[in-house]
């Protein structure tokens, strides 16, 4: 039996539901330092999946059997607000929240110069206001967004996106029914939009075929939203020299 | 610690040499016992070279959830319990445990290896949950896939205890061996692939583990399609050495499916 509410079609005619191409991203909101308190902070959203992220440090180690002598550490964690779902979702950790906060921690660690800062910590905190799928992706974009507002040393920026199989397509950003009734979901991040896979997580049958495709289309997806954010970065930033504008 | 990286990174970046001298797609002996726990309704231990894991599969009646109202429901946890490894402490399961936990979960559930609609008692009242609880015992590297082995081996060899609907209790009055078998329909194998100084390698031992940049879990199925994968660690892999990991895994996916039972 298929799963309760399945819709019969999620693909008619190359369109998906919410009127998107295969290709296509939903619209894309990126947004760097609109928090106060925060060393640094970066908001991103694909529609309605909306992710923001601080970024506190590099400060002083707590609990101090956690400090390295040789470098900073970073811990990153995900959190989803107990509104940002259908049904409540229970406040606080969950097993999932914690295996997502690993894996971003990870996809970033390798971006940050940690060995400047030794015996510190960075924080990085995520929080998911409204989670329409891709919500890891959207978390990590955020932070990643954050830790160059907090001016915090990287190689480069980390981008995120998921592809996915839905009605046996190929897809890039799932969204809404195509998470819970599509075949395949995959989470992908990037480093400096180029080719090197930072995070990779996939769940779903495909074949070998199947898959290239869709991580050569993940790959591309992620040097979009890196373009995407480098641009943000820039109009925050950009100091105006003076002239006509 | 450092020193032994760097030596096991040169070893790799220059000669693909191994410290053990296996081949770069070489595991080490791989034994995997069944039935090894009576009072479990089934369970395999698994020995990796000096990893050692086991698994246990146990069953009990729950409601089922609104959306899978004819189902009944999977649930994984693993323990890297201080006994295996002086790193691991006592206490709730750690980041890594649950990532394992997490990684074996989808790779049964994803393809969906145990029959669902065959455990369910009544619907919308009464389904079977299958419980997998896997321990590590020693831990000399890649418990990753010592634990997915253990946990299909147990789910393979399980059987369903009697359920008396009246008194509504699990009883166990038919022999194990006349019960009936837990419906398994395919056979997933997680397969690990990590890259050292640039060279990918399966079944990376303690201290290769320890001096990798990266790693990939990538379960298969017995089509050879994938059904899970799950990037791991600090460093990256390029598009062109996943697509060459999917291809490691596979092969010897293969391979180790033919040890299970």
């Amino acid at each position: 039996m298929a799963k309760v509410g399945a819709p019969e079609k999620m693909i008619e005619h190359g369109k998906r539901m919410d009127g998107r191409t295969l290709e296509q991203f939903r619209p894309l909101v990126a947004e760097a330092g609109f928090l106060e308190k925060a060393c640094g902070s970066g908001r991103f959203e694909f529609a309605n999946t909306k992710a923001i992220a601080a970024v506190y440090g590099p400060r002083k180690v707590h609990p101090r059997h956690m400090m390295q002598p040789q470098r900073a550490i970073l811990r990153c964690k995900y959190n989803m607000a107990p509104f940002s779902t259908g049904e409540r979702s229970r406040p606080g950790h969950s097993r999932r929240s914690i295996e997502i906060s690993k894996v971003i921690t990870e996809a970033l660690n390798s971006s940050m110069f940690l060995e400047d800062n030794p015996k510190s910590a960075i924080d990085a905190f995520i929080e998911i206001i409204q989670a329409d799928a891709s919500t890891r992706c959207a978390g990590l974009n955020a932070v990643s967004l954050a830790l160059a507002d907090a001016g915090i040393p990287m190689k480069d920026l980390v981008s995120s996106c998921s592809v996915g199989k839905v009605d046996g397509k190929i897809v890039l950003d799932v969204a809404g029914l195509e998470d819970n009734f599509g075949d395949v979901d995959i989470a992908i991040a990037t480093f400096g939009g180029s080719d090197k896979v930072v995070l990779l997580q996939l769940d779903g049958i495909m074949t070998i075929g199947e898959f290239h495709k869709a991580l050569d289309l993940g790959v591309k997806g992620c040097s979009e939203i890196h373009a995407l954010q480098k641009e943000t970065l820039r109009k925050k930033y950009a100091v105006n020299l003076g002239g006509e504008e | 610690m450092e020193i032994q990286d760097r030596y096991i990174k040169k070893s790799m970046e220059d000669n693909k040499v191994r410290l053990d001298g296996r081949a770069l797609d070489e595991f080490r002996e791989v034994k995997i016992e069944t039935n090894v726990v009576t009072s479990a309704e089934g369970s395999a231990r698994v020995k990796l070279g000096n990893s050692l894991v086991i698994a246990g599969v146990k069953m009990d009646v729950m409601t089922p959830y609104p959306d899978t109202p004819d189902e009944g429901n999977l649930i994984v946890d693993a323990e890297l319990l201080p006994i295996a490894s002086p790193d691991f402490e006592p206490g709730p399961p750690s980041e890594s445990a649950i990532e394992i936990a997490r990684v074996v979960d989808r790779g049964i559930r994803e393809c969906k290896a145990i029959d669902m609609e065959k455990l369910c008692i009544k619907p919308k009242e009464k389904v079977w949950a299958v419980h997998i609880d896997i321990h590590a015992l020693d831990h000399d590297g890649n418990l990753m896939d010592a634990c997915g082995l253990a946990a299909i081996a147990a789910l393979l060899t399980a059987r369903i205890p009697d359920y008396d609907e009246k008194n509504e209790k699990i009883v166990k009055e038919t022999p194990f061996e006349k019960r009936k078998k837990l419906p398994v329909k395919d056979v997933p194998v997680p397969v690990t692939v990590s890259k050292i100084g640039g060279v990918l390698l399966l079944d990376a031992s303690l201290e290769e583990e320890e001096a990798r940049e990266a790693q990939i879990t990538v379960t298969t199925m017995k089509s050879g399609e994938l059904c899970a994968m799950q990037k791991a660690g600090s460093g990256f892999l390029t598009v062109d050495e996943i697509k060459r990991a999917v291809e490691l895994s596979i092969a010897k996916g293969k391979e180790l499916r033919e040890l299970l039972p």
